[in-house]
């Protein structure tokens, strides 16, 4: 489970709007929007157009972020990404 | 059918068609003052019908139809057929209206901004807007704001201001009797009376106005302001939009654009001059 690798929406597909501490996204596909918080929307930015395992984002995130431990980080990550693709926002790689 | 007429409330030219003299009589009596072009197609078509022929006369009820209707809707007894008239008028253009975003809030403008607010049923919006509008406020409208994808501004609907309740004693006492249409006692709504707008507020209603400020009253308990934030004032939005969903990315970002360059505050007031002491101060502040 904690590594199992998704890759992101297409850019071009959803509209990204942060509103203080909401970020509102516009799924052009279902023309649905999704209202969320810290970090997935980082998440997202993180993944990029690659396929990406909760590791990989948390070796991008640490970058920039202070994620503590990579080690605690990924099963953190993996539920977000759960979230995420239940949201249609994120799908399996 | 039998009796028919059209009227114009802000971009929406309505055709409005009754089985019975009495709505339409009452329709011409508060839209009097309105532009009327009869030959401009209609944008939204209601439709006052009784179920049977012989209902027209015996115990006559008053359904609603039109472009939309509700399945199921309780038609309402002829003396309430205003209402009737009312409540078709507001539901074609809740769920047909596709040129703007269709807030369901009350505004008013001043200098060539607006005033936005959004609340439930008895947060006293309408109340506020139609006090407002007696002052030195343009009324747009107490039941809907239009917002323009492209451009931002907010568009009235100041159609015939419906005054609920301990509202319209207060409302009455200050205007002209001429301005008021005829009381609805005991409706599903409670009783009922229409306020025709200021002459100088439907002269101007196709002005547009930047909003400025948005305001989200609730009447009752100590006067208080609580700021808010983009994404709750969006969430809040969304659910007073009746056409959010329907236009698509047009509508996210009017909303979003909306919400991000409008100040946007939660009020509480025990009275109407307290509700209107808040909204000055905080105009003042929003319109620096």
């Amino acid at each position: 489970m904690a590594d199992r690798a998704y890759r992101a929406a297409p850019a071009d597909t959803l509209r990204i709007e942060p509103l203080g501490e909401l970020t509102a996204i516009f799924d052009r596909r279902s023309m649905q929007t999704h209202l969320v918080v810290s970090p997935l929307p980082e998440i997202l930015d993180a993944m990029g157009a690659d396929a990406c395992t909760p590791a990989h984002i948390a070796e991008r995130l640490a970058a920039t972020f202070d994620l503590g431990s990579a080690e605690d980080a990924r099963p953190v990550l993996a539920e977000r990404l759960c979230e995420l693709a239940a949201m249609g926002l994120v799908e399996r790689a | 059918m039998r009796h028919c007429v059209r009227i114009a409330v802000g971009p929406v030219q309505f055709r409005i068609g009754s089985d019975w003299a009495g709505p339409v009589a009452a329709l011409e009596h508060l839209y009097a003052a309105y532009p009327r072009d009869d030959a401009r197609p209609a944008d939204a078509t209601v439709r006052l019908f009784a179920a049977r022929p012989w209902r027209r006369w015996l115990r006559p009820s008053v359904h609603i139809g039109g472009d939309f209707v509700v399945p199921g809707a309780l038609p309402l007894p002829l003396s309430m057929g205003l209402l009737a008239a009312e409540m078709a008028m507001n539901l074609q253009v809740a769920l047909g209206w596709r040129r703007h975003l269709l807030l369901h809030a009350s505004a008013v403008a001043r200098d060539g901004r607006a005033l936005i607010m959004s609340g439930e049923s008895g947060s006293g919006k309408s109340t506020l807007a139609a006090l407002l509008g007696e002052g030195d406020w343009r009324l747009m409208g107490d039941e809907f704001t239009l917002v323009d994808p492209a451009g931002g501004d907010a568009f009235a609907f100041p159609r015939a201001v419906s005054l609920k309740n301990e509202a319209i004693a207060e409302v009455a006492a200050r205007v002209d009797p001429a301005r008021l249409g005829p009381l609805l006692a005991g409706t599903p709504k409670g009783d009922i009376r229409h306020l025709i707008p200021r002459a100088d507020a439907v002269v101007a209603m196709h002005a547009p106005a930047r909003p400025a400020l948005l305001l989200f009253p609730r009447f009752g308990g100590a006067a208080g302001i609580e700021p808010m934030g983009e994404g709750e004032a969006f969430v809040r939005l969304t659910e007073a939009s009746t056409n959010y969903v329907a236009l698509g990315e047009a509508g996210f970002a009017a909303l979003t654009r909306l919400v991000r360059e409008t100040p946007a505050f939660g009020i509480t007031y025990p009275d109407s001059a307290a509700g209107i002491a808040l909204v000055e101060a905080l105009w003042a502040e929003a319109a620096r």
